[in-house]
């Protein structure tokens, strides 16, 4: 018998015990928000966590042996594409990067496949909940598709589980996302397959032009919040705006994709003169803005530690160091992948910025509870704290390893499949005569 | 002069001091793990491996003392320092080869360098079913092109199958598109069976000619073909064959052609799909070198997964791990973890992914691969276990040399900047003395 057979068969006690109410005992807790518990136990009602601690009464409640394992709470992706992306070359299976500069009142949780077969590869990896964006840079399909926009549309927090995108659903329009104007001079065009330069001149009055344009959205966004609550006569509801209200009234932050220093710069004056609340994505290069993002309480979704320095001469690990270089200057930020097909390897782009400076628990905080306080949702996922979904995993050690096994999976104190396409087919192969 | 410098060459390399590894964990990948152990390098090669070794006078000593010693990493799927990689215009472009265009001033060689890869097979791409020839290297940062070629490496020519080959046939000429033969599966087939057809006759003829020669006879030799000439050698099991495919009935194809015309493929690059046909490849003898994880980024991906190296090396396939990127060469390491995870291997068995494997599939397993003596000390030293996450690479020795030494690199940090900031000062105000431009002013050429 194989190791993996044996896994599965290790596994089914666990599985066999499913619904959402149950106490998990021996079990070490990390509960991430504080110190970890030695054989603890969690008490879960309802799929919530009702208790946690070193001894937990039953209270009735059928009891899960956790053998030893390790639990934590399920990990969270800020920035990906799952469900709304299969295949990433093939047009009619990616639903991201729509058309046009300006579409606040997009979606993003309408079009995520629950079925999508990402969804139980991503989450067999302990990672229970994704921010699902309707941009994706570089993205859309090889074909079609919009390669610019500014605002692309709302993002939508999900779980990994679920019959409809209802089910799915943790917090919809968690974030606009904005597509911050690029001052590259350098870029990647697809009809020559090669690197095009254009010169520095003309991309500055490029993206002077863009910033005026999305400054003269916002003014005219805000004339219509002013008009609607005025009651002004013949006012007309118009969705793109109706979609801005939660942004200009700062309910709903603005998660703007920005990579190198001038944008981000620009993106906080921006949003002081905007009044809003933004979130900055996917930066590379932060310079000087490290202290006003701090001074200003302006939290990050990290740009992939995995990923190669932005400039020819650029240190060979300049991308491994920049959450460290994050965490020193005081700024909350959160770990993502930016990505469909490499989502499930959230963990080891924590563990590449530990190796190069990021202390552990702060690596485990931002997959977990960072994001959760970054997306209004800390009083529902990213701890192991009563009053909390229960999301968890257990584990045979440090999720952040490779070489760890994800025991079990709980979302909402469900316990879902660890198998997914990749299982069954290697399960189907391995047995073929 | 060519002697000259072989000689001097020579002499350099004996003159350089024997180098000491010691007190270092050492992965050897095929002789076990040596605990506390010590590696002495000499002339470039290993010369002893143990836990007791007879450390030579006046040797360099390099103290590795908590920290972790395996084989340079290799990856047998690359496209670094070639300055182009598709011959794209036809279907059979074997005539072309990449070792006309490497740059080694590629900074990826570095990068490579610096995540502890110190072979790599620059491979032509696979826009077209019969590609160009591909060259084996060694990241020797800083030597010229003919520096870092790997001597002795079996020569290699890239066939592709699937999308890719078809695609540039997929669109009309009308419509704007190649139109250029093949746009679909069966027409991969036929380019192969023509072209091995063409190579046959071709090799015929010479053979005709040479049998003439020997004789005595008069005889006219045929006109030399350099598109044939590398599938002759081919057929004569004097080059490799590389191909990339994804789809188990299109690697399947390619087995029975090969088998039809009497050539060897040595090994599948991606091969996504190998562990759906793990009995075809293991009783053909032919390898596959794939990806960890990566899967669903087109149609012939989407039944990737990630237990597909592992899969394959149960059932008796030699199996490596390769990159194809620029980003995920830097952590073959990390790469080869996976499958621990995924598939169960042993920890030796997951290194052997991305060293003495793809070191055996590139034919340059004599050399490289595994700390043995008498190879080439191609050296990485982890401050952690190299299937760890967290672990970094310290050292990197090529030949014996430290080609990359993070201590270093971090201490000249500061005097990197400074030189950049003094170079960009300098041209600005190169740039203040010259405007307005003179006319008929030198410029550089863009």
């Amino acid at each position: 018998m194989n190791r993996f057979a044996v896994a599965l068969m290790l596994a089914w006690p666990l599985l066999a015990a499913s619904n959402d109410t149950f106490l998990l005992k021996n079990v070490t807790v990390h509960p991430v928000t504080g110190p970890d518990i030695a054989n603890g136990m969690i008490l879960v009602e309802n799929g919530r966590i009702a208790e946690v601690g070193p001894k937990v009464a039953a209270k009735g409640a059928r009891v899960v042996d956790g053998k030893g394992l390790h639990a934590y709470p399920g990990m969270i992706d800020s920035a990906t594409q799952v469900g709304l992306a299969e295949i990433s070359s093939v047009r009619e299976t990616v639903d991201t990067n729509e058309l046009g500069d300006f579409n606040p009142q997009l979606r993003a949780l309408v079009a995520v496949n629950p079925e999508s077969e990402h969804l139980p590869v991503v989450r067999a990896n302990g990672i229970t909940t994704v921010m699902t964006l309707p941009f994706q840079a570089g993205g859309g399909g090889m074909r079609g598709g919009a390669s610019t926009t500014l605002i692309a549309g709302q993002g939508a927090l999900i779980h990994l589980d679920g019959w409809t995108w209802e089910d799915l659903e943790v917090r919809r329009g968690a974030a606009m996302q904005l597509v911050f104007p690029s001052l590259e001079t350098r870029s990647f065009r697809m009809e020559s397959m090669s690197m095009a330069r254009t010169p520095f001149a003309e991309v500055k009055a490029a993206y002077e032009k863009r910033l005026k344009d999305l400054t003269e959205f916002f003014e005219e966004a805000r004339r219509y919040q002013q008009a609607k609550k005025g009651g002004a006569p013949g006012f007309q509801p118009d969705l793109k705006f109706e979609a801005m209200l939660p942004v200009l009234e700062g309910k709903m932050p603005v998660m703007v994709l920005a990579a190198r220093e001038r944008a981000i710069r620009d993106a906080i004056q921006f949003a002081d003169k905007q009044k809003i609340r933004i979130v900055i994505a996917g930066a590379r290069e932060y310079g000087k803005t490290l202290a006003d993002l701090k001074a200003k309480g302006i939290p990050v979704v990290a740009s992939p530690t995995l990923e190669l320095p932005l400039n020819e001469d650029d240190p060979y690990d300049s991308a491994y160091t920049v959450p460290a270089e994050l965490y020193k200057a005081g700024v909350k930020f959160a770990f993502a992948t930016f990505n469909v097909q490499f989502a499930r390897n959230l963990p080891y782009q924590a563990a590449t910025a530990v190796a190069f400076g990021l202390p552990y628990q702060e690596a485990l905080k931002a997959l977990t509870v960072n994001p959760a306080e970054i997306w209004g949702v800390s009083d529902q996922i990213g701890s192991i704290d009563k009053g909390k979904w229960a999301d968890l995993m257990l584990t045979d050690g440090d999720p952040l390893e490779a070489r760890t096994q994800i025991k079990a999976l709980y979302i909402k104190g469900k316990q879902v499949e660890l198998t997914n396409r990749h299982t069954k087919l290697f399960e189907k192969y391995m047995n073929r005569p | 002069m060519k002697h000259l410098c072989a000689i001097l060459f020579s002499v350099a390399a004996i003159a350089a001091p024997p180098t000491v590894i010691r007190n270092a964990t050492i992965l050897t990948i095929t002789k076990g793990v040596v605990k506390n152990g010590s590696i002495v390098i000499r002339d470039g090669k290993i010369a002893e491996v143990g836990e007791n070794v007879s450390v030579p006078e006046g040797a360099q000593v390099i103290d590795a003392a908590g920290q972790f010693v395996m084989p340079g990493m290799i990856d047998a799927h690359s496209h670094i320092t070639a300055e182009s990689v598709n011959e794209g215009s036809v279907s059979v472009s074997s005539m072309v080869g990449v070792d006309d265009v490497l740059n080694p001033e590629d900074i990826a060689l570095y990068r490579a360098l610096a995540g502890g890869v110190t072979t790599l097979s620059i491979m032509h791409g696979s826009a077209n079913a019969i590609g160009g020839k591909c060259i084996v290297i060694k990241a020797r940062w800083g030597k010229d092109a003919p520096g870092i070629v790997f001597e002795g490496a079996m020569p290699v020519i890239k066939f592709a199958l699937g999308e890719n080959p078809k695609r540039s046939g997929g669109t009309p000429v009308a419509q704007g598109g190649r139109g250029r033969y093949p746009a679909t599966r069966m027409g991969v087939e036929d380019v192969f069976r023509e072209a091995f057809t063409e190579a046959k006759n071709y090799q015929a003829e010479w053979r005709e000619y040479n049998e003439k020669i020997k004789r005595g006879e008069n005889a006219i030799a045929p006109h030399r073909d350099l598109k044939l000439e590398p599938l002759v050698e081919v057929l004569e099991g004097k080059r490799y064959v590389h191909a990339h495919g994804y789809r188990s009935d299109e690697m399947l194809m390619l087995l029975k052609v090969s088998d039809e015309f009497g050539f060897k493929i040595r090994f599948f690059v991606h091969g996504l799909e190998g562990y759906k046909i793990a009995k075809e490849l293991a009783a053909h003898d032919v390898g596959v070198s794939t990806f960890s994880d990566w899967w669903s980024y087109k149609v012939e991906a989407y039944d990737a997964i990630p237990y597909n190296a592992a899969l394959l090396m149960k059932k008796g396939v030699l199996v490596s791990l390769n990159s194809d990127d620029a980003e995920l060469m830097r952590h073959m390491n990390q790469e080869a973890a996976k499958t621990v995870k995924y598939g169960g291997l042993t920890e030796t068995e997951a290194l052997s992914l991305v060293t003495i494997n793809p070191a055996k599939q590139l034919g340059v397993d004599k050399q490289v691969g595994s700390i043995e003596a008498g190879k080439d000390a191609d050296l990485v030293i982890f401050d952690k276990h190299p299937l760890s996450n967290y672990a970094k690479v310290q050292k990197v020795l090529i030949d014996g040399t430290v080609y990359f030494d993070r201590d270093k690199e971090q201490s000249e940090l500061s005097k990197k900047d400074a030189r950049k900031k003094a170079l960009i000062d300098k041209e600005k105000q190169q740039q203040q003395q010259e405007s307005p431009r003179r006319p008929g002013a030198a410029r550089r050429p863009s």
